[in-house]
């Protein structure tokens, strides 16, 4: 297990640039910024148009890194504890999870929460309860 | 136009990421780690970054939402569901194990792949075929369901 350091500031600023993100998609497509959602469209059945936007929307997470990096020099420590077969079965748990759920943190929890969705509630909570127990299992049950 | 428009905002999600340290699955870990709260390993941070998006975006979309259109569509599409069927509970449920079991959720794992990080390829690779597969099963079932299918991406 990794220690990290509790970061008030930042974790508030950089939610704070999310919530934007999120606005600024609204603004501009009519359209909610849950990554999930966008992410699972990227594949068929295609129903919309919307193809293109969501590759870029998909392409700006992945190049925000890149940027930092050419920006700054550096990048924050990023620790992945998880081994291969570990990474495998929790991605497809995410992933199929997130779409049958209609949503993840960015769709449901950001975004869903701020519209006052009962759904979007309901899922928060749930996703969160199973995260914590799921942690608790891995690190407190040995 | 908006493709680039498109790009920038992911690239400020992303950018938001980085800043409040969610790229980091250890953090994300931390803060689930409720039992970690006696021996002062917890990491309250999630919350915080919860707080600051939920703050704006609840403030922006009741601005945006009172425009006629968005700028680069004809309507908005927001959800409009208030039902509590057995997926908006089932589908979270599994989502928070696959979050708890490595600490990654969708957009820190596609901003993890900016990281030049193996594990973030393998991660997603496999959450996308999570993805495919529950759209196959939905899609299965509402059209062998007379009834209004039920759309697997709407909340």
């Amino acid at each position: 297990m990794a220690a990290t350091s509790f970061t008030p500031i930042a974790s508030l600023l950089g939610g704070a640039l999310i919530g934007l993100s999120a606005v600024l998609l609204m603004w501009a497509t009519g359209r909610i910024a849950g990554v999930s959602g966008i992410a699972a469209r990227l594949f068929p059945p295609y129903e919309d148009r919307e193809f293109g936007g969501r590759l870029a929307f998909v392409a700006g997470l992945i190049a925000a890194p890149v940027l930092v990096r050419l920006v700054t020099g550096s990048l924050p420590a990023q620790t992945i504890a998880a081994g291969t077969p570990l990474l495998i079965v929790a991605g497809l748990l995410t992933g199929f999870g997130a779409v049958w759920g209609s949503g993840c943190t960015s769709g449901h929890g950001v975004c869903g929460l701020s519209r006052l969705s009962v759904r979007s509630l309901v899922a928060t909570v749930t996703f969160m309860a199973t995260g914590v127990a799921t942690v608790f299992v891995i690190r407190h049950w040995s | 136009m908006t493709i680039l428009v498109q790009f920038a905002i992911g690239l400020l999600f992303g950018l938001g990421l980085i800043v409040s340290g969610m790229s980091n699955p250890a953090k994300v870990l931390n803060f689930l780690d409720l039992g970690g709260i006696p021996a002062g390993t917890w990491d309250a941070s999630l919350a915080f970054v919860m707080a600051g998006a939920v703050a704006v975006t609840f403030v922006g979309f009741r601005h945006v939402l009172k425009l006629a259109h968005p700028f680069f569509a004809e309507r908005f599409y927001v959800p409009t569901r208030s039902d509590i069927d057995p997926k908006i509970i089932v589908g979270p449920a599994i989502f928070g194990i696959g979050w708890g079991l490595a600490g990654f959720c969708p957009g820190p794992a596609m901003t993890a792949l900016g990281f030049g990080s193996i594990s973030a390829v393998i991660f997603v690779a496999a959450m996308c075929a999570g993805m495919v597969l529950a759209r196959f099963i939905a899609r299965l079932q509402s059209s062998t369901r007379i009834a209004a299918p039920v759309h697997p991406l709407e909340s």
